[in-house]
């Protein structure tokens, strides 16, 4: 009431019938203070109180503006409202995510943690650790060699068919039969699920090198299925928007059309380009599915891709936590899970900062 | 013959030209080649098992009466994370485009970009080890209290690794995509459009309504399919987090399985016949995220003319 006469006093029509700022404040600390009352009464705990209050919060804040602005005036206030508990509602689950990763990943790791195999840990060694007699043994180095090494291949192995695919749709292809089946079949590709793809590597190799056969590279050519269309429209979309300008000048000075593709137009797309393909790493390095039906798991250092099976540091955080190393103390594996988790957060991190930065970097001058 | 160099010169540059524009086409259709055998290569490993007597198969059952289990599963795991991730991503979206201060907003969607990055193996242990302990609680009071209704029968899960569960964090993860993908639609909504909305006296509720969303349907739509194709061939989450087990209707005990992540339990110990069954769950699997992404595509296709979506 306090409220509609203030407003009244200042008598402007443009003003009138408006709640002032500090309404939905007033409203959520009274939300707060009812709900926390009301669960006094029933047992408090913070979850319930943070629910309620909200709760509250949203139908009082629509009650007041329905009466002192009118229905349509509480209609925005109530959507608000939707739109920021929506944010609220999604920052929980990913808050937890990023925190249980640093918490748990910091308190399992170390420099022996990176340089160290998991040769010789065995159940015996965990039931130690959890014992508080030796502390926690065992490491990521062969997984963060296989996942390089896998990687690698994957992009040794994608990089220049999907560059060069780009380049037959954008400067070749020309919209004819070819490069329409082309883009449609890229499309299809993007959503081949990963597992899918490691199924299809597998049962490639089972027919050129044997069934069962399971290696790094099994694993690099599952990958590459999936970061083939990644690389192939970020490239097409990059290639795409170099001025035709720039081709026709290189023409006019008689160049031939691969020396112009490779000295002008890569060129000037090579930041774009550069930024997708590590993008496209950044989202393979992380596949789990494919390497554990393609390249095996082992707890000791393997670096050839050719022969004999292959850890991989996702791989290592599923039979981490699958397959605890000692059954009866899971607590040492799981520690290690979230220490290889962290890493490999990390390294995702910076392959996605790494391309923003490429970007920036090898962006075309424009002279100005 | 003269010796002019405009019409002689070029044999060493022709020579790239076509070995240029050879190898760019070779690459192109070796896409079509991979994917090709793709396809051949899950029906050729399929056949024995699509074939097989129902005897020598795991279980005993007939391979589609299997298939028919796991299908069901994935289409319940894909339908609960649907169902949570939609609205909320679609509201996060609208949230970052329309209503956070600009200067969060930019960093806002950063933060989502790259929480869609996250590997969906970190999710999967994040939903084991934090996730299913903290929801046991909900699940018993839900036993006890809305037992009656067939998803919700008891005895709930001790260890909180049930359908729901999984489903929440197959949410989690397909949230960051819709959210990305639905974000950059709403940026893309003609300017004039919301400015004539508010210049006519709507409140902002009104101008998202009556100019953003009729603009970005078809755009959403195909986030929310694009979504669900993920969702439907995400294996590590369901793998780590599902305690799984015969087909039941309550999604708080645990039990059902999906197809990609019995793929992946199965695979690295699997020989001869169950090897092949599987494969053939990889090609219906298969199957479906292709019929999933071509209505997306369809969808956006359709709305081309009329919309940001493309």
């Amino acid at each position: 009431m306090t409220v509609t006469t203030e407003v009244r006093s200042r008598r402007s029509a443009l003003t009138r019938n408006k709640l002032p700022n500090w309404a939905p404040w007033a409203v959520a600390a009274g939300a707060l203070v009812v709900s926390a009352a009301l669960l006094a009464l029933a047992g408090f705990n913070v979850w319930g109180w943070a629910v309620l209050a909200a709760v509250l919060f949203v139908a009082a804040n629509w009650a007041v503006s329905f009466a002192v602005e009118g229905a349509r005036k509480a209609a925005d206030r109530f959507a608000t409202s939707l739109m920021f508990g929506a944010f609220i509602v999604a920052l929980v689950p990913l808050v937890s995510v990023i925190w249980t990763v640093l918490a748990n990943g910091i308190a399992g790791f170390s420099l022996d943690f990176l340089t160290s195999d998991m040769q010789g840990v065995r159940g015996r060694v965990d039931n130690a650790t959890a014992a508080g007699e030796s502390p926690l043994m065992g490491g990521i180095a062969h997984a963060l060699a296989g996942t390089f090494l896998i990687t690698l291949w994957a992009s040794i192995i994608s990089i220049p068919i999907g560059l060069l695919t780009a380049i037959y749709l954008v400067e070749y292809g020309r919209g004819g039969r070819l490069s329409r089946a082309i883009t449609f079949f890229v499309d299809v590709m993007t959503g081949i699920p990963s597992i899918v793809a490691g199924l299809f590597a597998a049962g490639l190799f089972a027919v050129i090198a044997g069934p069962g056969f399971k290696a790094g590279i099994v694993g690099a050519v599952a990958l590459s299925v999936l970061m083939i269309p990644v690389v192939v429209r970020s490239s097409e979309e990059m290639l795409k928007i170099v001025p035709n300008e720039l081709r026709e000048a290189s023409y006019a000075l008689g160049v031939r059309k691969w020396r112009t593709i490779v000295k002008v137009v890569i060129p000037t797309a090579i930041s774009g380009i550069a930024s997708g393909v590590t993008i496209a790493i950044a989202r393979v390095i992380g596949e789990t599915a494919p390497l554990i039906v393609t390249a095996g798991f082992v707890t000791r250092m393997n670096t050839n891709v050719f022969s004999d099976w292959m850890a991989s540091l996702p791989a290592f955080i599923y039979y981490q936590i699958l397959n605890p190393t000692s059954p009866t103390n899971p607590e040492p594996s799981t520690l290690r899970a979230w220490a290889a988790a962290l890493v490999l957060i990390v390294l995702v991190m910076l392959l996605n900062l790494g391309a923003r930065l490429i970007a920036r970097i090898f962006a075309p001058k424009t002279g100005r | 013959m003269s010796s002019n160099a405009l019409t002689e010169s070029g044999s060493a540059g022709r020579a790239g030209d076509k070995i240029f524009s050879t190898a760019a086409m070779v690459a192109g259709s070796l896409i079509l080649f991979v994917l090709f055998c793709v396809a051949v290569f899950l029906v050729k490993e399929s056949i024995p098992a699509l074939t097989a007597d129902p005897a020598d198969l795991k279980g005993g059952v007939s391979f589609f009466t299997h298939i028919g289990a796991l299908i069901i599963g994935t289409l319940i795991a894909a339908a609960i994370a649907l169902l949570l991730a939609t609205p909320v991503a679609v509201g996060v979206a609208l949230f970052i485009s329309h209503y956070a201060p600009r200067r969060l907003a930019q960093g806002l969607g950063y933060v989502v970009d790259l929480l869609a990055a996250i590997p969906s193996v970190i999710y999967g242990a994040w939903g084991v080890t934090v996730l299913a302990p903290a929801l046991v609680p909900t699940y018993v009071w839900l036993a006890e209290n809305a037992g009656w209704i067939p998803l919700f029968t008891g005895p709930a899960s001790a260890t909180g690794k049930t359908m729901l569960t999984a489903g929440i964090v197959l949410a989690v993860m397909i949230m960051p995509i819709i959210t990305s993908l639905s974000r950059e639609i709403f940026l893309q909504t003609p300017k004039l459009h919301e400015e004539a909305a508010l210049a006519l006296g709507a409140t902002r509720w009104e101008m998202v309504r009556m100019a953003v969303l009729p603009f970005a349907r078809p755009g959403i739509v195909s986030a929310v399919m694009l979504g669900l194709g993920r969702a439907l061939g995400e294996t590590m989450a369901i793998a780590l987090v599902l305690s799984s087990g015969p087909m039941i209707a309550s999604l708080i005990q645990s039990g059902n399985q999906t197809i990609a992540a019995e793929i992946a339990l199965a695979f690295p110990e699997s020989s001869g016949l169950q090897t092949n069954a599987l494969f053939a769950a990889g090609l219906v699997l298969f199957i479906i995220t292709l019929a999933v992404n071509m209505v997306a595509r369809w969808i956006v296709a359709r709305h081309k003319e009329f919309s940001g979506a493309n």
